[in-house]
């Protein structure tokens, strides 16, 4: 008897998914509710096996309907033949994401079969200090968007000793940290979504990973009220990884003690930040704290604390279990090892493509991404998120490497590529994004509390032709004052979208526009 | 119709729920927030002072980390809110247009205004790819528009078992 897999992942879900499982179920199919594959413009994709690893043959965008009227067959037009074939897919290279869309995420033994735990098993055969040389060798850099190698931090935490928390009597019981910054704010980002919600147990080993190379003994997770279906997949693999004894006091066991414990957000950008995130978790105000010391020294509640995002700790299982050589031959210069980017907007294929680093934006964008979903020319991509610069099209050929996106203005950062078409009007983009700064600001410095307030009434009277002359050369100065004033990367790098579209687009802030917010 | 599904405040029972933060925790004043919002539907106001005293902090502090939270609410939320993604991602596909025609819809039909609330914008929904994105009633909404909209809430307000 066919096996059915629908994804349970929230895009999935958000296009129909639900109503389709439940449809097959009603026809008394068998079905497994998987991650999604990340070929999101298929959404819903079911796909069918014979038996639970074999074959996997998909149709794409299927309703509840198309199911209560048959059974899908190879002569549907839905039809798009064996899944990992697919081009989209196979041009990949699937570090991180070697299970997203593969596995029932919530199965354990599903985990099991596809490798799961062979990093941590790796890792406990050796010392704490050889895991972090093996992370150091790999070259890995944080995912987030400053590209720290993880290695030096972890090389950092590791060399403190643990500490009680501020505050407490000095024979309490200390204390060091692994947080993972889940905090995925940034628009045109939704991989650690998509990770946590299709491979919820690879997270949870590389933190106790982490956690067995710096002895740390806590571990929590910060992650955004707005992905509760995320919150609800890894709290249910946290359940599972301790009863399985994967978390909690002898993990595997080894004389690892390691637990893990979310803590839900509250709707505040600026927590992604790495110190806003450490005063949220210590329950106040998200305010940014001035650096030094370094989290990695004083931390949460004045521990010595890991802080990494969600892909930098899932891609830490893979390298223990394949090698850190193997995965340092992949990437460019200082760019190890593999990125999973997020192709998002105005895109026809829009979705995950994990690669090694190096690739071209345009290859992304033309080539996996298929051009803008519209139909109407690219215009403008926004890379790194909202506080990345928009490049023109003619300026895609790229390579997406930290030093070659610096080189050319840009940014890497968490990965995100958002697309637009001719119908954008950059100074509308450039208004949002000193507006967004202006809601999202923590407001501990001046540059990025006040600055933001004042772009964004400098651009008012720029898009309605009042001086412009005078107001953009105004504007130029503030955003050098936030860019070299702000404490953190909200004020400092908001000037890039700003900027860029001023210097790439200067034809949408000569002519007055009507305001639209 | 109204659907009330938060209890009432009940200032022994709030103590009770954040008893074992407090103790557990060691900063625990968003964790008691939130606890309180998720049980009442919102933060009654007095439930400032009730975690100022338990967690041994001021009523300012505790006020200042109520304020600083977008999702934390002083008033009851909607019977079913609509939240629509106002970032990049969506703009590029739409998300300003989607906005006017939703407005407009909120302001032809008083009633439908009533039962959404005012629209608050959110900051991505990590559906970027699947824009414009909404959640309904915490139902996350692909390549939204104002039908979908509403065939969503329909199916939000189907599934309501008032207490």
């Amino acid at each position: 008897m066919s096996i059915w897999f629908v994804p349970r992942d929230a895009a999935a879900r958000s296009m129909g998914a639900d109503a389709v499982a439940a449809a097959l179920t009603d026809r008394g199919e068998t079905v497994v509710r998987n991650g999604s594959r990340g070929m999101l413009w298929m959404e819903p994709l079911i796909e069918r096996a014979e038996t639970r690893d074999g074959e996997r043959v998909g149709w794409s965008n299927m309703t509840a309907v198309h199911i209560e009227q048959a059974l899908p067959s190879e002569d549907s037009e839905h039809y798009v033949g064996p899944v990992e074939e697919i081009d989209y897919l196979a041009r990949q290279n699937r570090w991180i994401y070697e299970r997203v869309g593969v596995t029932d995420p919530l199965d354990p033994e599903d985990y099991l079969r596809h490798g799961g735990l062979a990093g941590l098993k790796n890792a406990l055969a050796v010392s704490g200090d050889a895991v972090v040389d093996i992370i150091t060798t790999s070259g890995l850099r944080g995912r987030g968007g400053a590209g720290f190698p993880a290695g030096i931090k972890w090389r950092t935490v590791a060399e403190q000793s643990a500490q009680p928390h501020a505050g407490e009597s000095r024979d309490a019981t200390p204390h060091k940290y692994i947080c993972v910054n889940a905090d995925e704010g940034d628009s045109g980002t939704f991989a650690d979504r998509m990770l946590m919600e299709g491979d919820p147990f690879c997270l949870l080993e590389g933190m106790t990973i982490a956690a067995h190379a710096v002895g740390a003994d806590r571990g929590l997770v910060y992650l955004r009220s707005e992905y509760p279906d995320a919150i609800a997949t890894l709290q249910a693999a946290i359940d599972i990884a301790r009863e399985r004894h994967w978390l909690g006091d002898d993990i595997l066991g080894s004389k690892v003690a390691f637990d893990v414990e979310i803590r839900v957000g509250a709707g505040s950008y600026v927590c992604g930040e790495e110190t806003a995130m450490l005063e949220s978790l210590e329950g106040r105000r998200g305010m940014v704290r001035a650096k030094p010391p370094l989290p990695a020294i004083k931390g949460l509640f004045g521990t010595p604390t890991v802080i990494n995002n969600v892909l930098t700790i899932a891609s830490v299982p893979s390298i223990l279990a394949r090698g850190a050589e193997t995965y340092a031959a992949l990437g460019q210069e200082r760019s190890l090892g593999t990125q999973v980017f997020q192709l998002a907007g105005n895109i026809a294929q829009g979705g995950i493509v994990e690669t090694a680093f190096g690739i071209t934006a345009r290859a992304l964008v033309a080539d996996f991404g298929g051009g803008t979903r519209s139909g109407k020319a690219v215009r403008a991509v926004q890379l790194g998120g909202p506080l990345g610069a928009y490049l023109p099209d003619d300026k895609l050929d790229v390579a997406m490497t930290y030093e070659a996106l610096a080189a050319a203005g840009g940014m890497i950062g968490h990965g995100g590529i958002v697309v637009f078409d001719e119908t954008v009007n950059m100074a509308d983009q450039a208004r949002f994004a000193m507006d967004f700064c202006v809601e999202e600001s923590c407001g501990k410095c001046t540059p990025c509390r006040i600055g933001a307030v004042r772009g964004v009434e400098t651009l008012d009277k720029i898009r309605a032709g009042q001086d412009v002359e005078g107001n953009t050369a105004l504007l130029r100065d503030l955003c050098d004052v936030m860019t070299q004033g702000s404490l953190c990367a909200m004020g400092g790098l908001t000037p890039n979208p700003v900027l860029s579209a001023i210097n790439q687009f200067p034809e949408d802030f000569q002519s007055p526009v009507i305001a639209t917010g | 119709m109204t659907i009330t599904r938060q209890p009432e405040w009940n200032a022994e029972e709030a103590a009770a729920l954040i008893a074992p933060i407090v103790a557990a925790e060691s900063g625990p004043v968003l964790l008691c927030l939130q606890a309180v919002q998720a049980h009442y539907g919102h933060v009654y106001s007095d439930a400032i002072a009730l975690i100022a005293d338990a967690c041994n902090v001021s009523r300012a502090d505790v006020h200042g980390v109520f304020t600083f939270y977008a999702d934390l609410r002083e008033t009851p939320p909607p019977a079913v809110p609509v939240r629509l993604c106002a970032a990049e991602a969506c703009q590029a596909v739409g998300a300003r247009t989607l906005k006017a025609e939703w407005s407009a819809a909120c302001e032809a039909s008083p009633e439908l205004a009533t039962l959404t609330g005012v629209d608050e914008p959110i900051f991505c929904l990590g559906n970027c790819a699947l824009g414009p994105a909404a959640m309904v009633n915490g139902e996350l909404i692909g390549r939204a528009d104002v039908a979908r909209l509403c065939q969503a809430i329909d199916a939000a307000q189907a599934q309501e078992r008032p207490l």
